[in-house]
C-alpha cells in the first residue's frame, strides 16, 4: 500500500453528465431544439483510502448521477475519472469487468436490493461466482462467513440459511454490505444507504462503515441528510444543480460554511435540542430542474446575497475560508 | 468490535410471508374455482392417457346400430358408426390434449423466449421483437390452416405448428411486461453491476419472479390451443387419420347427426371440450389472480371497524 | 376541558385463525386549542393506527375501544356514525404520502372543490373562491387552480394535500409524517407553514413522525411511542434534558446532529411482537438500564411532575431512593 502514497483511490475532474430530454415525434417534426438535462455539469473530486467523503444535496443536484458516473454505470459526456493512477473514464465493459471487483455499489433500498429467492449465504456467494474468486466451494464458504462476521451479523451461521424476508431491514442491508465486501473492494459507494432505516438503526450501520474506512477503504457517501454527513464523513462536497459548491472538512464546512447555499442549508437543519433553535434562512421556490440552468452562478435567483455579476459569472471553486467554495462574494 | 445481533426475526409459519410459489399453492388450495379446475383437468388427463386400458368398447369396431340411443350398455349412446360414445369421447380427448399441449408448448417457447428478450434488452431489440409480434397477431387462423392444409397436406404435426406460431403473441406481451418490471428491481441492477453476465441475470433472477406468470399463462393458452384445434378439426382442417373431439363433432355433423335428432353424438364431446377450457380458464385465471397484489380489493369494502366495549380502565385492560 | 382527550385507546387487528395483533395498547393524550403535540416513535410503534384510529379510517378487520373526547363528547361512541360527522370538519388529516395520493386526473383545485362540496360547505362559484383562498393560504398562487398534480413540485403538492385538510376549517389538523419525502430546505418550508398555519387559524397541531429534531423544533410537547404504547410524554425540551424513559434518551442519542459532540449509538435489537401477550416491560430486552422488576412487571404511565409522565419503574426507585 505504501508505494501509492498519497495517490487518490478515486480522482474525478470536470465530470459532465447530460441526459436528453424526449421530444417526441411532434417534437422532432416541429425540429424543436434537443433539450437536455444538466445532471452533472463539471464536478472534480477525490476520495482517498481510509477516507469517507460525503456528497450532499438535494434532490436533482446531480449527487447520485455523479456516483453513477463513478462507477461508469452511467456515460459521461466529458470529464476524466481515475481509479487507483487509471483512466477509466472510457474503458469498455470487457475492461471494466476486473475493476468491477474493486468498487461496489450500496444501494438505498434494503428491502429491494436483496433478490428474495436468494439465502443469505447465496446472496454473498453470489459475487465471488460472478468472478471466480475463492478456488472451491469450501473456500468460498469461509469468505461468505468472513464477511457476514466483518458486518457484525455474528454467528453468521445463524444467517446463512435465512431468506431477505426473514430479516430485518437494518440485517438486509448488512447482508448486501457483506456481499459488496466479500470481493474486497478498495472502494465503497453508498447511495444513501441509511435513510430507509429507523433511526434506531442507522447508526450501527454507519459506524460499520466507518469501521470499513478505518480499514482502509475508501466511501463515497451520497446523502441528503447533513447532520450524518457531518457526523461520520471525513469530507463534505455540496452540490446544487450538478456542481460542487462548497467542498472541505466535514467539521469546517458545517462550522464555517462560505458558500450561501451550504449557509441556508445548514441552519434549517433541524436540531436535536429544542434549546438550538437558530435563525433558519429559508429559501424561497425550489431548485430550478436541471433543464434549464440559470445563466451566471446557477445559485443566483435563489441567493440571498446575489449581486448583479452573479447573473454574469459562473464562479468556479476557489479556497474560501480554510476550505473550497463557488462563489464570488465568499 | 463485534456486537452480537438480535435473532433474525424469526419465520413463523402462522404469520407467513410467502414465497410466490406460496401464494400459488395456498390460493389454490383456498379458492374452490381452482381446485375444482385442476380436479376437472386431472380427470380429464387420466381418462385420456388411460384411454387404452380404460375404454370400455373398441374404437374401431362397431358395437351396435349407427347413432344408436344411450342406453346402459353406452351411457352416451353411439355414434355415426356405431362407435360407443364414451370410447370415442376417451380417444378424442387424448388427441385433442395432445395437440393442445403440443402446440402451447411451441407457443410459450416462442413467446416466452421473445417475451424474455424484449423485455430484458429493451431499445431496439425490444422495438423490433414487438413488431414482430403484431404482424404474427393479425394472421388468422383460418384461412393460415386452409393454405397450410392445401400445400403440404393437413396432419397434426401441421396442425400444432400453425397454432403454435399464431398463440406466442399474446404470452410475448405478458412476459415482456412482467420482465421489463423485474428488470427495474435493484437487485437485477445490482447484479448487473456487479459484473453479471446477461445469461445469469436473465436464468437466476429474472427467469423465477417470471415463472408462476408464466405457469398461468401456460394453463390459459392451453384452453385456446384446445379450442382452436376442436375448431379447426370441426372445419374439416384436421388430420384424417386421427380423432379428436372436434373430428368427433365433425363427423357427427357430416353424417347428419342432427336431423336424425342423435344429440348424443353432438353435444357430449362439444361439452366436454368446453369443460377442459374452462377448467384451465379457472385454473390459470386464478393462478394469475393470486399473482397481481393490484387485484386485492379488500381495503374498498364499505365495512368499517368493529368497536368492542370497554373491558376495564387503564392497563390493567391488557 | 380540553379540545381533544384520547383516553385508552386500543386497537387490534385481527389476522385470521382466532390470533390477534394488538397494535395500540391504552393510548392516552390531550390536546388543547393551538397547541403543538408531536407523536414520535419508529415504524410499527403504532403512531399511524393511533391517528387513524381516531378519524375512523381503520379497516374491517381492526377493533378498537377506548374514548375520543371531542369538547368534552365521546366520538368514537357509536362508531362510524359518530365520528363521520367530525371527520374533516372538525379533525382533518394530512396523510402521509399525501402529496402523491392527488388524484392524477383531475386538476388540484377541482379536487379540492370536490372536498369543499362533499362536506357541504360551499358550490360551484363560491366553492372556487374559497378554494383560492385555501391555496394562497399555504402559499400556493390561485391561478394554478387549474395545474394538475404533475406540473406541481413535490413540495407544493404537499401544500395542496394541507389545503385539502383545512377546506372544512377544522379546529385539529393531523399530520403524519408530512416531511419525510422532502428535501431538507422544503421540509423546512412546509414546517414553517405548520408553524404560520397554527397561529393564524389558532389550530391545534398533532404531528406524527420518526423525525425527533423535527418534533424539537416545531412542537410544544410531544409522546413517545414504543410497541403500541406510549412510553413518555412531556414538553419537548424535558425530553432532551432530562428524559425519564431510557428509550427517549437512546432514541435522542442514536439521532446525530448536525454540531454535537460525539457519535450516535445505535439501540440493539429489535421491537417486539405484538401478536403475542407481553410481559414485563416491552422495551427490557434493549433497555441498558434494565433490571429484574422490569422483566416481570410491565411499567404502566405514571405521571411524574406537572405535565410530565414516563412508565418506566426506573422512575419508582429514584423516588424511592430520594
Amino acid at each position: 500500500m505504501n508505494q501509492n502514497g498519497n495517490r487518490p483511490l478515486i480522482a474525478v475532474e470536470d465530470l459532465v453528465v447530460r441526459y436528453p430530454v424526449a421530444r417526441g415525434l411532434g417534437g422532432a417534426l416541429a425540429r424543436r431544439p434537443r433539450r437536455f438535462v444538466h445532471a452533472v455539469e463539471g464536478v472534480s473530486f477525490t476520495v482517498k483510502r481510509g477516507e469517507l467523503l460525503a456528497l450532499v444535496g438535494e434532490s436533482g443536484c446531480g449527487k447520485t448521477t455523479t456516483a453513477q458516473a463513478v462507477l461508469r454505470l452511467v456515460e459521461p459526456v466529458s470529464g476524466r475519472i481515475e481509479f487507483d493512477g487509471g483512466d477509466i473514464t472510457a474503458l469498455q465493459s470487457r475492461a471494466l469487468r476486473p475493476l468491477r471487483r474493486r468498487m461496489q455499489l450500496i444501494y438505498q433500498d434494503p428491502y429491494e436490493s436483496l433478490d428474495p429467492r436468494l439465502s443469505v449465504r447465496a446472496a454473498v456467494e453470489e459475487p465471488l461466482v460472478i468472478h471466480r474468486l475463492g478456488g472451491s466451494k469450501a473456500d468460498r464458504r469461509e469468505r461468505v462467513r468472513d464477511a457476514l462476521a466483518r458486518v457484525e451479523l455474528n454467528p453468521p451461521e445463524l444467517f446463512l440459511d435465512r431468506y431477505p424476508h426473514e430479516l430485518s431491514g437494518g440485517q438486509r442491508q448488512r447482508v448486501a454490505i457483506a456481499a459488496s465486501i466479500v470481493l474486497g473492494p478498495d472502494l465503497l459507494v453508498a447511495d444513501e444507504p441509511v435513510s430507509m432505516l429507523d433511526v434506531s438503526v442507522r447508526a450501527g450501520i454507519l459506524s460499520l462503515l466507518d469501521g470499513l474506512r478505518e480499514a482502509g477503504l475508501g466511501i463515497l457517501m451520497i446523502t441528503h441528510d447533513l447532520s450524518t454527513a457531518a457526523r461520520f464523513a471525513d469530507r463534505i462536497a455540496v452540490m446544487y444543480l450538478g456542481r460542487i459548491v462548497e467542498e472541505g472538512p466535514a467539521q469546517s464546512v458545517v462550522r464555517d460554511p462560505q458558500h450561501p447555499y451550504t449557509k441556508a442549508l445548514l441552519s434549517v437543519v433541524p436540531r436535536r435540542d429544542p434549546r438550538e433553535r437558530s435563525k433558519r434562512e429559508i429559501l424561497s421556490g425550489e431548485a430550478p430542474d436541471a433543464v434549464r440552468i440559470p445563466s451566471g452562478c446557477r445559485f443566483n435567483p435563489r441567493c440571498p446575497i446575489a449581486i448583479p455579476d452573479c447573473k454574469q459569472i459562473d464562479p468556479a471553486l476557489e479556497p474560501a475560508g480554510d476550505h473550497l467554495a463557488a462563489c464570488i462574494r465568499a | 468490535m463485534s456486537v452480537v445481533l438480535q435473532e433474525p426475526v424469526a419465520l413463523d409459519e402462522s404469520v407467513p410471508v410467502r414465497s410466490r410459489r406460496g401464494i400459488v399453492w395456498e390460493t389454490v388450495k383456498r379458492r374452490p374455482s381452482a381446485a375444482l379446475g385442476a380436479g376437472v383437468l386431472v380427470l380429464v388427463i387420466l381418462g385420456a392417457v388411460l384411454a387404452p386400458a380404460l375404454a370400455p368398447y373398441d374404437l374401431h369396431k362397431q358395437a351396435g346400430p349407427v347413432f344408436g340411443r344411450p342406453s346402459w350398455g353406452h351411457p352416451l349412446g353411439l355414434d355415426d358408426g356405431g362407435i360407443d360414445m364414451v370410447t370415442l369421447l376417451m380417444w378424442g380427448a387424448r388427441i385433442s390434449l395432445v395437440v393442445g399441449f403440443a402446440a402451447t408448448f411451441v407457443s410459450i417457447v416462442i413467446g416466452g423466449a421473445i417475451g424474455v428478450a424484449a423485455g430484458y434488452f429493451g431499445g431496439k431489440v425490444d422495438t423490433v421483437l414487438m413488431r414482430i409480434t403484431d404482424y404474427f397477431l393479425v394472421i388468422p387462423d383460418v384461412p393460415l390452416m386452409i393454405i397450410v392444409a392445401a400445400i403440404w397436406g393437413p396432419s397434426l404435426f401441421h396442425i400444432v405448428i400453425v397454432i403454435g406460431i399464431l398463440l406466442w403473441t399474446s404470452t410475448a406481451r405478458v412476459i415482456r411486461a412482467q420482465v421489463k418490471s423485474v428488470r427495474e428491481r435493484v437487485y437485477v441492477k445490482r447484479a448487473r453491476s456487479l459484473g453479471a453476465s446477461h445469461t445469469r441475470v436473465v436464468f437466476r433472477h429474472v427467469l423465477p419472479q417470471v415463472a408462476p406468470l408464466l405457469i398461468a399463462n401456460t394453463v390459459l393458452t392451453i384452453a385456446v390451443a384446445i379450442f382452436d384445434e376442436t375448431a379447426l378439426s370441426f372445419l374439416g382442417l384436421g388430420d384424417p387419420s386421427r380423432i379428436s373431439l372436434g373430428k368427433v363433432i365433425e363427423n357427427a355433423f357430416q353424417r347428419a347427426a342432427i336431423s336424425t335428432g342423435a344429440w348424443w353424438a353432438i353435444v357430449p364431446p362439444g361439452a366436454l371440450v368446453a369443460v377442459i377450457i374452462l377448467a384451465c380458464s379457472l385454473l390459470g385465471g386464478t393462478i394469475e389472480d393470486a399473482l397481481n397484489p393490484r387485484l386485492r380489493v379488500a381495503h374498498l369494502s364499505a365495512r368499517s371497524f368493529r368497536l368492542r366495549p370497554l373491558v376495564g380502565r387503564g392497563r390493567e385492560a391488557l | 376541558m380540553s379540545l381533544l382527550a384520547v383516553e385508552d385507546l386500543n386497537v387490534w387487528f385481527d389476522l385470521g385463525s382466532g390470533r390477534e395483533l394488538h397494535a395500540v395498547q391504552g393510548v392516552g393524550f390531550s390536546l388543547e386549542p393551538g397547541e403543538r403535540l408531536g407523536l414520535v416513535g419508529e415504524s410499527g410503534c403504532g403512531k399511524t393506527t393511533t391517528v387513524l384510529g381516531l378519524l375512523g379510517l381503520l379497516p374491517p378487520s381492526a377493533s378498537v375501544s377506548g374514548r375520543v373526547l371531542l369538547n368534552d363528547v365521546d366520538i368514537l361512541a357509536g362508531g362510524e356514525e359518530t365520528i363521520r360527522p367530525h371527520r374533516w370538519v372538525d379533525l382533518a388529516i394530512v396523510f402521509q404520502g399525501a402529496m402523491n395520493a392527488l388524484n392524477p386526473v383531475k386538476t388540484v383545485g377541482s379536487q379540492i372543490v370536490e372536498v369543499l362540496e362533499l362536506h357541504e360547505q360551499a358550490r360551484g362559484r363560491g366553492a372556487r373562491v374559497r378554494t383560492g383562498e385555501l391555496l394562497q393560504s399555504v402559499g400556493i398562487p390561485p391561478d394554478r387552480a387549474e395545474r394538475f398534480p404533475h406540473e406541481f413540485s413535490g413540495g407544493m403538492r404537499q401544500r395542496a394535500a394541507i389545503a385539502m385538510a383545512l377546506a372544512c376549517n377544522p379546529s385539529i389538523l393531523i399530520a403524519d409524517e408530512p416531511t419525510t419525502a422532502l428535501d431538507v430546505m422544503v421540509q423546512a418550508q412546509i414546517l414553517e407553514l405548520l408553524d404560520s398555519l397554527c397561529s393564524d387559524y389558532g389550530l391545534a397541531l398533532l404531528l406524527v413522525t420518526h423525525d425527533l429534531p423535527v418534533v424539537a423544533e416545531l412542537c410544544d410537547r410531544a409522546a413517545v411511542m414504543y410497541a403500541g404504547e406510549i412510553v413518555e410524554h412531556g414538553p419537548v425540551d424535558a425530553l432532551y434534558h432530562d428524559p425519564r424513559h431510557p428509550y427517549t434518551r437512546l432514541l435522542f442519542a442514536a439521532t446525530p446532529d448536525l454540531y454535537g459532540e460525539g457519535m450516535p449509538a445505535s439501540i440493539p435489537g429489535a421491537p417486539p411482537r405484538l401478536d403475542r401477550p407481553l410481559v414485563g416491560c416491552p422495551f427490557h430486552a434493549r433497555c441498558d438500564r434494565a433490571f429484574a422488576r422490569c422483566k416481570d412487571e410491565r411499567p404502566l404511565l405514571k405521571e411524574l411532575d406537572a405535565g410530565r409522565s414516563a412508565a418506566c419503574h426506573l422512575n419508582d426507585v429514584v423516588a424511592e431512593v430520594v
